[in-house]
């Protein structure tokens, strides 16, 4: 590899543990012309705002941000299917000049007339923000119209990167909590932040939840709806999962509704007993204690041999980790270990510096660790350290396969749950499926000559 | 024939088409040694990547200027230079394509000028930095993918002396239809200049090392020369005017045009062999006039099947062209035909198709899915054919969609679905009807059961 051909800015982004500083950079905008594996502002609240089931999401702006969108997740819902459409504003030149804003009123009204929606959620995209429309006096307006409720957010491309995103649409979410006065509250109920359902997700962590005795008053946000959304305040506690999109509504329904949270992780069987521990004790109630210990033993008892069985499978081999956020990262880190699989590079595209800290205690010497990476980093690095498997997403996938790296996808568009004990099996057969597949044993360079000596990759 | 080509609205509702800068990436990746940077906010290209990525299977790098706060309100001028940089410095690219977001153009930033700049501050005036304007709001992919093509070789064409090759250009399709068009040229023994030609580099095969940039695609030498072409064959019966490179060629270079659609079908497919045997008088070889033959076989197999099918056509103007005319050559007559694009040519080149068999039909410019399946269902369709995006047509109306266009995002091969050419056509055509076999058997117990199952009299 020419290391010729490496962006001096980016130096400060990547670390080696062991060999150089401990801090890394991170959390701030990317470079022009690194071909960024990041997202929007847009995406970034889209993602988070999506799963709400019930919800009209029109995206204000031309018809790209909504296209490229539409229903790409695993997001499941158990009653309405209105959020698996795509609503555009589909902005023209005409609107760009004269301002969108008639269309935006004009669309509402429609939407409205058509599926008479309780909330309609309305994005601004990049030009939004610049051709300056007043997305909140149109919302303000419509909501007394119709008497509903239509929340702006704030999530035009440029202010930001992904992670305003998650902001913006947890901004969004306050204001459907808000207007309700607190509730009193539910004794043995939580709130849990941070699952999208993907693949039926949050039903298994409700399941289990239930078992135990706890009830969970509502997800923010898979399979949710705006009566759901509406009881948040009567919880007892939230806590979180997907850390990067969610601590800071957890923060605000503390400052708010004094309502306090937990990090949890159902990323792996470790993690997944470790979380349900701590929410048993944050209640601290004996049966519930009790029946989470009983859960606990019930669930390992049936998937460590299954986990062992593929350990012994995976022996001497090695994984590269790139994705969205620092939290997941730090679980997978801990989910390769329980399978046997040592992790030799990490990154994350919106990974925060405390994070990047843990990341860096976890893992082992001479991993590398980067913020932000780049197709040409993640080659250079996979390939360098020897790696057999990456996770990462859609757009990290052609780039493993072709250097002849196994895959795993943890991106939104799944259909397969990962989370819980179930999860953990199902990653540990997933990994099975791409690292032990026969198709690696065919992957050589012919160099054209079919005659000639075959050398294996 | 019903048509709303003035169709507007207030909301789309699940778009059928995508934006220009998406569009325009294609024909880059087709040039040889190229890259792309989209000049923006970072989310456009990583969307994109994310979305073409997909649909071929294959790493699709493109660069964005990451324009942040500061760039979008003091201009991004110093960003898209940077990008300049850091991408020659990573991919050392021969030629760089330059498109615009909406973020972009709405802030007037002019491409044209920053690049030339660019280039006299680095003292590589000659290096080709191919400026394309092409802002979310000016239309739809398929205009994207136009505009693209005709500045490319705008930019790099140049007075050439007349010599033999043709020029082939061609529209959005398949990387395997493409190399099924370069080899019946070679059994032609046909000289050409193929633009653009992403068939190796948007399908590229296992090799090593791996490169940043993939092999094959269109040399910059052969487009500069396209105006030395005796002709030009145009696979772009629906582009526009100022959208046709077709057009550029023959405007500025008088090099004759040719403008034939896709080779789908038996009618246009031979269109396509008469007018490249025209052209070069060379003659059509026994090969392919058997490979017509087995076609004509295939569809005389499969006709009665065939016209039980009643189709929903949609996608990009040009495949949805030649598409919807396969479907009417076979009995699959179309109830509905669609395009997320405003392309006005389209309805006025397939109402003749349609009155030569009396057939009534519902085309739709500017269409959206909601448009689309209402429509469908109304006109009692039975089949779709089209890309990914109107699979909620069988998941909420239980109409059977046959993929083909772009994006396949549900399915793996998007980048191996052959059609065109006469063996393409037959693969195609039996896609379609073994659907309609698939319907109808899948069915047929159970309907025949509930139509005519009587529980027999008991005789007292």
């Amino acid at each position: 590899m020419d290391t010729a051909q490496a962006i001096k800015e980016r130096e400060l982004f990547i670390a080696t543990k062991g060999k150089q500083k401990t801090s890394l950079k991170c959390d701030a905008d990317s470079i022009a012309g690194c071909v960024s594996q990041r997202a929007c502002v847009y995406c970034g609240a889209r993602v988070v705002l999506n799963p709400i089931t019930d919800a009209v999401h029109l995206v204000h702006g031309p018809i790209g941000c909504a296209s490229y969108t539409w229903d790409i997740r695993g997001s499941l819902s158990s009653g309405s299917e209105l959020y698996r459409n795509s609503f555009s504003t589909d902005l023209k030149e005409h609107d760009v000049i004269f301002g969108g804003e008639p269309k935006l009123k004009r669309a509402i009204d429609e939407l409205v007339e058509k599926y008479q929606p309780k909330l309609i959620f309305v994005y601004s995209t990049c030009i939004v923000g610049v051709i300056g429309d007043d997305l909140e006096a149109v919302c303000k307006q419509a909501a007394a119209k119709y008497n509903i409720e239509v929340i702006p957010v704030q999530s035009s491309g440029f202010i930001g990167n992904k992670s305003a995103g998650y902001r913006a649409a947890c901004d969004a979410i306050m204001r459907v909590v808000t207007p309700r006065k607190r509730l009193s509250r539910k004794v043995n109920s939580l709130n849990y932040l941070g699952d999208f359902n993907l693949a039926g997700e949050a039903w298994i962590i409700r399941s289990y939840l239930e078992e135990v005795g706890i009830d969970v008053n509502a997800v923010f946000t898979g399979d949710s709806s705006y009566d759901t959304l509406k009881q948040a305040t009567a919880a007892s506690l939230n806590i979180i999962q997907c850390a990067g999109s969610m601590n800071y509504l957890a923060k605000k329904l503390q400052e708010e509704y004094s309502i306090p949270y937990i990090q949890v992780s159902f990323l792996g069987l470790e993690d997944t007993a470790i979380s349900l521990r701590r929410i048993a004790e944050f209640f601290g109630d004996a049966e519930i204690i009790a029946k989470t210990e009983a859960l606990i033993e019930r669930e390992l008892a049936s998937t460590r041999p299954v986990i062992d069985r593929y350990k012994g499978m995976f022996s001497g081999k090695k994984a590269a980790v790139y994705v969205g956020g620092g939290f997941k990262a730090i679980s997978l880190i801990k989910q390769f270990r329980e399978i046997g699989i040592d992790v030799v590079m990490v990154g994350t595209q919106t990974g925060r510096p405390e994070e990047y800290d843990t990341i860096h205690d976890l893992a082992d010497e001479g991993t590398v660790i980067l913020d932000d990476a780049n197709p040409s980093e993640l080659e250079r690095f996979m390939t360098q350290q020897g790696a057999h498997l990456l996770v990462g997403g859609v757009k990290e996938r052609p780039l493993a396969y072709k250097l002849g790296i196994a895959f795993i996808d943890h991106n939104h568009d799944r259909k397969h749950p990962l989370s819980g004990f179930v999860g953990a099996i199902n990653f540990a057969k997933e990994v099975h499926s791409t690292l032990c597949s026969p198709v690696w044993d065919y992957m050589y360079d012919f160099g054209g000559d079919l005659n000639g000596t075959i050398a294996k990759v | 024939m019903e048509q709303s080509l003035k169709y507007s609205k207030n909301v789309n509702e699940n778009p059928c088409h995508m934006c220009m800068p998406m569009g325009a990436i294609l024909p880059f990746k087709g040039l040889e040694g190229s890259m792309v940077i989209i000049h923006g906010s970072q989310g456009c290209s990583t969307y994109m990547r994310r979305h073409i990525a997909e649909h071929f299977n294959e790493p699709i790098d493109v660069g964005s200027s990451s324009l942040n706060e500061k760039g979008t309100i003091y201009g991004g001028e110093a960003n898209l230079k940077q990008a300049l940089d850091n991408i020659i410095r990573v991919y050392n690219p021969q030629v760089i394509g330059v498109l615009t977001s909406c973020l972009a153009e709405t802030i007037g930033e002019d491409i044209e000028r920053i690049t030339a700049e660019y280039r006299q501050e680095k003292g590589v005036l000659d290096y080709p930095i191919i400026a394309v304007p092409t802002p979310g709001y000016g239309g739809t992919h398929t205009e994207g993918y136009w505009l693209a093509v005709r500045q490319i070789i705008a930019q790099l064409a140049v007075p050439t002396e007349r010599h033999d090759k043709i020029n082939i250009i061609l529209p959005h399709i398949s990387p395997a239809d493409i190399r099924e068009l370069k080899r019946l040229l070679a059994l032609m023994d046909i000289e050409y200049t193929l633009c653009p030609d992403f068939s190796e580099t948007l399908d590229r095969p296992v090799a090593r090392p791996y490169t940043k940039i993939p092999a094959g695609g269109t040399k910059l030498a052969d487009i500069r020369a396209m105006p030395g072409a005796p002709a030009t064959v145009q696979l772009g019966i629906t582009a526009e005017d100022e959208l046709s490179p077709g057009k550029y060629l023959a405007d500025t270079f008088q090099v004759p045009l040719y403008n034939v659609p896709i080779p789908i079908g038996v009618e246009n497919t031979d269109i396509f062999f008469r007018t490249i045997a025209a052209i070069t008088g060379k003659s059509i070889p026994d090969s392919i006039i058997n490979e017509r033959g087995r076609l004509l076989d295939c569809m005389v197999d499969s006709h009665k099947y065939n016209f039980a099918g009643r189709s929903v056509v949609y996608g990009e103007p040009e495949l949805v062209y030649s598409l919807a005319k396969t479907c009417v050559e076979n009995g699959v007559f179309p109830e509905v035909v669609a395009s997320g694009s405003k392309n006005e040519r389209l309805a006025h080149l397939l109402q003749p198709v349609f009155d030569r068999y009396q057939r009534q039909v519902t085309i739709l410019a500017e269409a959206d899915f909601v448009q689309i399946r209402r429509k469908s269902v109304e006109a009692g369709v039975n089949i779709a054919i089209g890309h990914s995006d109107g699979r909620y047509l069988t998941e909420r109306e239980g109409i059977p969609l046959v993929r083909v266009g772009f994006p396949i995002h549900d399915r793996v091969g998007g980048q191996r679905l052959l059609s065109v050419g006469y063996t393409g056509t037959a693969l195609l055509l039996d896609r379609i009807t073994n659907t309609l076999l698939e319907t109808k058997r899948g069915k047929y117990r159970r309907t025949m059961y509930e139509q005519y199952y009587k529980p027999a009299r008991v005789i007292s």
